[in-house]
């Protein structure tokens, strides 16, 4: 896995509620068997018109926001399906970060098994992030991991939270497999016992 | 101390736990399915790992795969490709798969407790988020991703964190014609699609004991709509009843066996992190009218007027959601007309469900403005015993559509899928943007309400039926 430490990027905004794994990557990119190339799919159906182009009403499509690597969202995002082609998606395209209120949890899950951190804040954290975010062209956070905290253009930081395991994993970028692979005879002999 | 059926389940299948780490919890079960395997058995190749337990890994193919024609190779190369993956992978690595023309193929989450292979007590995990419907049996049983699917194969456990708990208490009898399918939209209707967010819930109170193990399976099935990643109910007598003579039970007596099943149930007296109380006696058919499962109401209520809407977000949120469904505020549901129904799917795909909709049907035929009628059974097994009760007989003579098992039109992978502006009466799970084609509206009901709109042409109060 990708190792996380600290990044610094473009932040797009995403106003939703409630965003689904069918909108952030639709069943029909499903059927592929690899892990890569998911990048032109997602927010299909939102992102492009009948046509094939680009819709302009998508906010993220806006030039300002090219190579973004952070996103900014609203509650329960990742909510439906377990699919993890969900984030790998996310990840193809470029997103290394999400931020919002909350998120549904299997797709929380699945974020950090593949090197995405999504941090949760406050909603009024949140709110005026997507005020600052639409009022300067290129704005740009620092996600700084070891430290747990944001840092804003203007220098203030907001502290979060995350699961300590996690943040340990993601931050070596560590094989979840490997690691409890370290137990295997624990598994053996808890096995035996039954 | 009094425990509840979760902290069971959890206390009796951690293997190791250390200070600041997730716990390695043992998975009893683990189904398989070819939308989210390959990956995950590739990752297995690429480190030279095994499957840890084949025999406790059971795959099946069911999203991707046609409803009609099943003799023939699917059309479409890429569902193809990834069934024949699935078979490949699970013949290099010797798990047992229920294929295409498997007489015990189905939807996953329909043949795990039809054969026998969910039971009482056990962890069960699937790369599917309605993995949940297993709880029923009191199972606790979750959805997973596919780097999680890898992690299981490879180990038979996977890293967890302990869940809070939410009993979600039914008080009341279900009045005739309402089933658990409204209950469970009900319920997300009250607590919200996040409202069960880090929660494992168990299902409780005198509805429920009244329940047919079918009727919970549909109703743990949605638990994942509630936002909880697990529903439980307690094992009892109508779980033992359910399981006897099913395929795959171990082979040890009876009383032994029920007797393990019985000690997982809750003890009196436990207590859970948070508790909702519904109660169901006053419960109407639910219909959803937006994008999102928790958009409910009951036949007799309308969609929403916005101005009514206090929360900011949640105004945003209905007036997108009408928008996208083509409907009007305030406008009855009684008014909404459905030209396309589809019934069938892991939540109302069961024997039980096709009665339903059959005792609807029976001596009517589908009204003019209803382009078609799907009706896709769960199992192989589900679909035999429809047509031992010649069901089948009665949804072709009322002009439906007969078909093969699978996921079909739920997901809408297969050819099953909705024109852009259709809009279908469907007895699945989400109701979600383009979730059944794109530019296409759902609307979630019960298998009784999907026949009678079928029927009608327009949802109807199913409770004021006339039976022929």
């Amino acid at each position: 896995m990708k190792p996380f430490t600290v990044l610094t990027g473009i932040v797009a905004p995403l106003e939703a509620l409630n965003v689904d794994t069918d909108q952030i990557i639709p069943k029909q990119f499903l059927k592929r068997i690899e892990r890569t190339g998911y990048e032109d799919f997602l927010f299909f159906d939102w992102r492009f018109r009948e046509d094939g182009s680009l819709d302009p009403d998508f906010e993220m499509n806006a030039a300002r926001y090219k190579g973004a690597s952070i996103l900014l969202t609203k509650d329960n995002f990742g909510c439906g399906s377990s699919r993890e082609h969900a984030p790998w998606a996310l990840d193809n395209y470029g997103f290394r970060c999400i931020l919002a209120p909350s998120y549904a949890d299997i797709f929380f899950n699945n974020c950090f098994n593949n090197g995405i951190l999504p941090i949760v804040l406050p909603g009024g954290v949140i709110e005026q992030l997507f005020k600052e975010v639409r009022a300067k062209d290129g704005y740009q956070l620092t996600v700084d991991l070891p430290a747990q905290q944001i840092v804003k253009p203007n220098g203030s930081r907001i502290p979060f939270d995350v699961n300590l395991f996690k943040k340990e994993c993601l931050i070596n970028g560590w094989d979840q497999i490997g690691l409890t692979l370290r137990h295997e005879d624990k598994i053996a002999a808890f096995e035996k016992r039954r | 101390m009094a425990k509840n059926i979760y902290e069971k389940i959890w206390e009796r299948h951690v293997v190791h736990e250390e200070p600041g780490q997730d716990a390695i919890l043992y998975i009893d079960r683990h189904y398989v399915h070819e939308v989210t395997s390959a990956q995950a058995f590739e990752g297995l190749r690429l480190a030279g790992r095994k499957v840890r337990r084949p025999e406790r890994t059971f795959a099946t193919m069911d999203h991707n795969i046609p409803t009609t024609g099943r003799s023939k190779p699917i059309e479409d190369p890429l569902s193809q490709q990834q069934v024949d993956t699935l078979e490949a992978n699970c013949r290099e690595f010797g798990v047992r798969c229920f294929d295409m023309n498997d007489p015990d193929n189905g939807i996953v989450h329909v043949i795990g407790p039809e054969l026998g292979l969910t039971q009482p007590g056990m962890t069960i995990v699937c790369g599917d988020s309605h993995t949940a419907t297993h709880g029923a049996l009191g199972a606790l049983a979750f959805g997973i991703g596919t780097s999680e699917v890898e992690h299981v194969l490879a180990t038979q456990t996977l890293l967890q964190k302990k869940s809070k708990t939410m009993e979600v208490r039914l008080t009341g009898k279900l009045p005739r014609g309402v089933t658990s399918k409204d209950v469970i939209l009900a319920i997300i209707g009250k607590i919200g699609t996040a409202g069960g967010t880090g929660y494992v819930i168990e299902y409780t109170g005198e509805a429920v004991r009244q329940m047919t193990m079918e009727q919970r399976l549909t109703m743990c099935n949605m638990t994942i709509e509630a936002g909880a990643r697990a529903g439980l109910v307690s094992p009892d007598s109508i779980t033992f009843e359910y399981l006897k003579g099913r395929k795959y039970l171990p082979d040890k007596p009876w009383d032994e066996l029920v007797a393990g099943w019985s000690s997982w149930a809750s003890d009196a007296g436990c207590t859970y992190d948070a508790r909702v109380e519904l109660d169901v006696s006053a419960l109407e058919p639910q219909v959803t009218w937006g994008t999102s499962p928790g958009m409910v109401t009951g036949i007799n209520g309308k969609t929403p007027v916005l101005a009514e809407i206090k929360n900011a977000n949640a105004r945003l949120a209905a007036e997108k959601a009408l928008a996208y469904m083509g409907l009007p505020e305030g406008l009855p549901m009684t008014e909404v007309r459905p030209n396309v129904v589809y019934i069938g799917s892991c939540t109302n795909g069961r024997i039980e469900d096709l009665r339903d909709a059959a005792r609807v049907a029976k001596g009517y035929k589908k009204a003019g403005g209803v382009d078609y009628v799907l009706i896709v059974p769960g199992s192989y097994r589900v679909k035999e015993q429809a047509e031992a009760e010649g069901l089948d007989k009665i949804f072709k003579s009322a002009g439906f559509e007969w078909r093969e098992p699978g996921c079909s039109m739920c997901l809408a992978m297969n050819p099953d899928v909705l024109e852009p502006g259709d809009r279908c009466a469907a007895t699945s799970n989400r109701n979600f943007e383009g979730r059944q084609g794109k530019g296409s509206r759902t609307h979630l009901v019960s298998p009784a309400m999907a026949a009678a709109a079928a029927i009608k042409g327009h949802f109807v109060d199913v409770r004021n039926w006339e039976f022929k």
